[in-house]
């Protein structure tokens, strides 16, 4: 196979005959989601994948019963079960000798809440899937509520006056299983996105792959600055892009400069932190204390001395 | 194998791994699995089993166990799991995701007691809840319909006409736990009897959204297909019986089993193991001159009615007997039996043994007794047996 032009991120012959998301599909306008299926779509190229999706904005994007916005065959399995499903399809697959690539795409609602156990389990069982959650930090399609993926601070409908406790870490959660591998992926850096994206496909065994998507709905932020909060997340530090191997390897992807600025910018860019006075002394210093967590991740495939 | 003396968990564990082998030249076997008493023993046997291209995954939730059977079943493969009680009331969202998937899933299901407070014994609460979800409910009164409904159950299922799951239930410990001299089939047999599953709408490589979005005009529709299906049972049942004899050379009971009904005035009627106590106590009252009859409902869904009203023609008193209690109605049998009665035929509910409680022949003799008696029904009356 030819390597498609611009590592991919270009359409070419090589990539895949029809999108993962076409065109037609009713998503809103600078859906971060949306954004990170059409990556999806590049890195999927030829291969050969089967969806499942459980509820969340990712379903709805399928559109109604006889049509279909997705380039692949999708299972629209119930809230919490996806990881379960897959499971079953993986398995089929395998007995039957398909190299059919079984892919989760779920919302952090599926992810870090309702589908937490089923997905712990998956990843205890070492199932050969890759789990993918677009984390738009919010139960999008239902309107906006808190889920445990909120960060500290944002208002939604069912915490108006601001989330008074932090989010949840799904990396690391992920990474305490000891999966053969889990990474987080920035939407404002494609090509190591899209790099992960094909790793995970490849690799066997459970890969988790979390990715921070952008809600212009729910964040009360201008869809066309999806792709800069992203940047501006990472550039903080405050979203940390990494890959975990074996739950015991880290390898940082992209090197945050800790820019208070950026930090600043970041919430600024949001309606949904207006509701409280947010210390940036205080984010600044849970930003340090989950880096040193991760510096010493990293330390550990360091040579001694 | 013929002639084990097993448990009917260890006989349905049989079965389910006689009819997994069998599609090993399908695409395979799979399913999830979950312990709870007390079924454990029957997926612990399955554990043991050498199944050529099958896969079980021990999971951590009923609600999983259902959830990996849904993704191998939509993958093409034969699927089965087990589970009772409150696992079953844990595992509802999926249940009524298969039946509404239209995947040929086979489910054996221990009746117990619904908790709190905990009771491990018998209760036919736990199925009965899951009434409407879209699966086709087998009832059992003894191992070896265990063992051959969990067969008959998968070629119910996956024929193109039915294409719904199935659910063969069963006594907690009465049967669960009970060893009876049980014919287990043959593989062969069991090759020829389940030929390779065909799933028609199995997922593939091609682009298709299962289980999306429905507006209500095709909600309507999919779901009016569920009711054609569903019509479909009792005729396809007798095919599957006509062919399970026809193979093995012992007939699958009928939808509803009758006894002694020819000329009976006073009918009882009642489901799982509580059918062989009936046919005692019948006797026992027939030897008395009392002109007493029973019928066993086995098959709940599709509810058949057809021949429930047939059986229960022309007869003056009814009892129905429910181990099961539907808070605010009584019976969830009763509930269904009263509208299959002759017009004017006197239905009485009786709820006996709850929580397991032992139902003795003497009881149901004065159940039988006291509702040829009765002018009008009263309300359903609770029969304590301790």
């Amino acid at each position: 196979m030819n390597e498609p032009l611009l590592g991919g991120l270009a359409q070419s012959r090589a990539d895949r005959a029809e999108p993962i998301l076409r065109p037609g599909n009713t998503n809103c306008g600078g859906c971060g989601m949306s954004i990170g299926l059409n990556l999806l779509s590049r890195a999927i190229g030829e291969r050969r994948v089967q969806m499942v999706i459980p509820a969340c904005c990712g379903i709805v994007t399928a559109g109604p019963f006889p049509y279909g916005a997705y380039g692949a065959p999708v299972v629209a399995s119930t809230f919490a079960s996806a990881a379960a499903v897959a499971t079953g399809l993986a398995h089929v697959a395998r007995l039957n000798g398909e190299p059919t690539r079984v892919v989760c795409w779920a919302g952090d609602g599926g992810t870090y809440d309702i589908g937490m156990a089923t997905l712990s389990a998956a990843a205890e069982r070492d199932e050969d899937i890759l789990y993918i959650c677009y984390d738009n930090e919010i139960y999008g399609n239902t309107g906006g509520q808190r889920s445990s993926a909120t960060p500290f601070g944002a208002a939604t409908s069912t915490t108006p006056a601001g989330k008074t406790v932090e989010k949840k870490d799904v990396l690391a959660i992920m990474a305490a299983h000891r999966v053969p591998y889990a990474a987080s992926l920035s939407l404002a850096h494609p090509e190591d996105g899209l790099r992960k994206l094909r790793a995970a496909l490849d690799a066997r065994g459970f890969r988790f792959v979390h990715l921070l998507a952008p809600c212009p709905t729910g964040w009360k932020s201008e869809p066309a600055d999806g792709i800069e909060l992203v940047r501006l997340a990472v550039r903080s530090g405050l979203y940390p892009v990494c890959e975990i191997f074996a739950g015991e390897r880290l390898e940082v992807n992209v090197e945050p400069d800790f820019s208070r600025a950026a930090l600043r910018r970041y919430f600024e860019l949001q309606g949904r932190f207006g509701k409280v006075a947010l210390d940036l002394d205080h984010v600044a210093a849970g930003i340090e204390r989950n880096w040193r967590r991760l510096r010493a991740l990293e330390s550990v495939a360091a040579p001694a001395g | 194998m013929p002639n084990q003396l097993i448990s009917a968990n260890h006989a349905a564990a049989a079965a389910a791994a006689l009819a997994a082998r069998a599609n090993r030249f399908g695409r395979g076997f799979g399913g999830g699995i979950y312990p709870i008493t007390p079924q454990t023993e029957c997926i612990e046997r399955l554990c043991g089993e050498e199944i050529e291209k099958g896969h079980l995954t021990r999971v951590e939730s009923e609600h999983s166990a259902m959830a990996v059977c849904i993704g191998a079943a939509l993958g093409g493969a034969r699927t089965f799991t087990a589970s009772s009680s409150n696992g079953l009331a844990y595992m509802a969202e999926n249940v009524f995701a298969a039946g509404f998937f239209r995947l040929p899933i086979v489910m054996m299901a221990v009746n117990r007691t619904l908790g709190p407070p905990w009771n491990i014994w018998v209760d036919h609460g736990d199925t009965l809840a899951l009434r409407d979800a879209g699966w086709v409910q087998l009832y059992c009164e003894d191992n070896q319909e265990v063992h051959d409904s969990i067969l008959a159950a998968y070629r119910l299922a996956e024929d193109p006409r039915i294409l719904l799951p199935v659910m063969v239930c069963q006594d907690a410990f009465v049967l669960s736990h009970t060893m009876m001299p049980t014919e287990i089939a043959e593989q062969a047999a069991v090759d020829r009897f389940l030929p390779p599953l065909e799933l028609p709408h199995r997922l593939t490589e091609k682009p298709r959204v299962v289980g999306g979005l429905d507006f209500p005009h095709e909600n309507e529709v999919h779901r009016r297909q569920q009711q054609e299906a569903m019509a479909r049972v009792p005729e396809v049942y007798r095919e599957v019986q006509d062919a399970f004899e026809a193979e093995f050379g012992r007939r699958p009971a009928d939808a509803v089993v009758p006894y002694r009904m020819e000329d009976a005035e006073i009918v009882v009627v009642s489901m799982g193991t509580t059918g062989s106590t009936a046919r005692t106590a019948v006797d026992a009252a027939r030897q008395r001159g009392v002109r007493a009859g029973a019928l066993r409902v086995r098959l709940f869904r599709p509810l058949p009615e057809a021949a429930l009203r047939r059986a229960l023609a022309g007869r003056r008193h009814v009892a129905v007997l429910d181990r099961d209690l539907s808070p605010g109605l009584g019976g969830i049998l009763w509930g269904e039996i009263r509208g299959c009665a002759a017009p004017g035929a006197v239905v009485q509910n009786y709820v006996i043994g709850l929580g397991g409680g032992d139902i003795r022949p003497e009881q149901i003799e004065r159940i039988l007794d006291q509702a040829a008696q009765l002018e009008r029904a009263a309300e359903p009356q609770f029969v304590e047996v301790g």
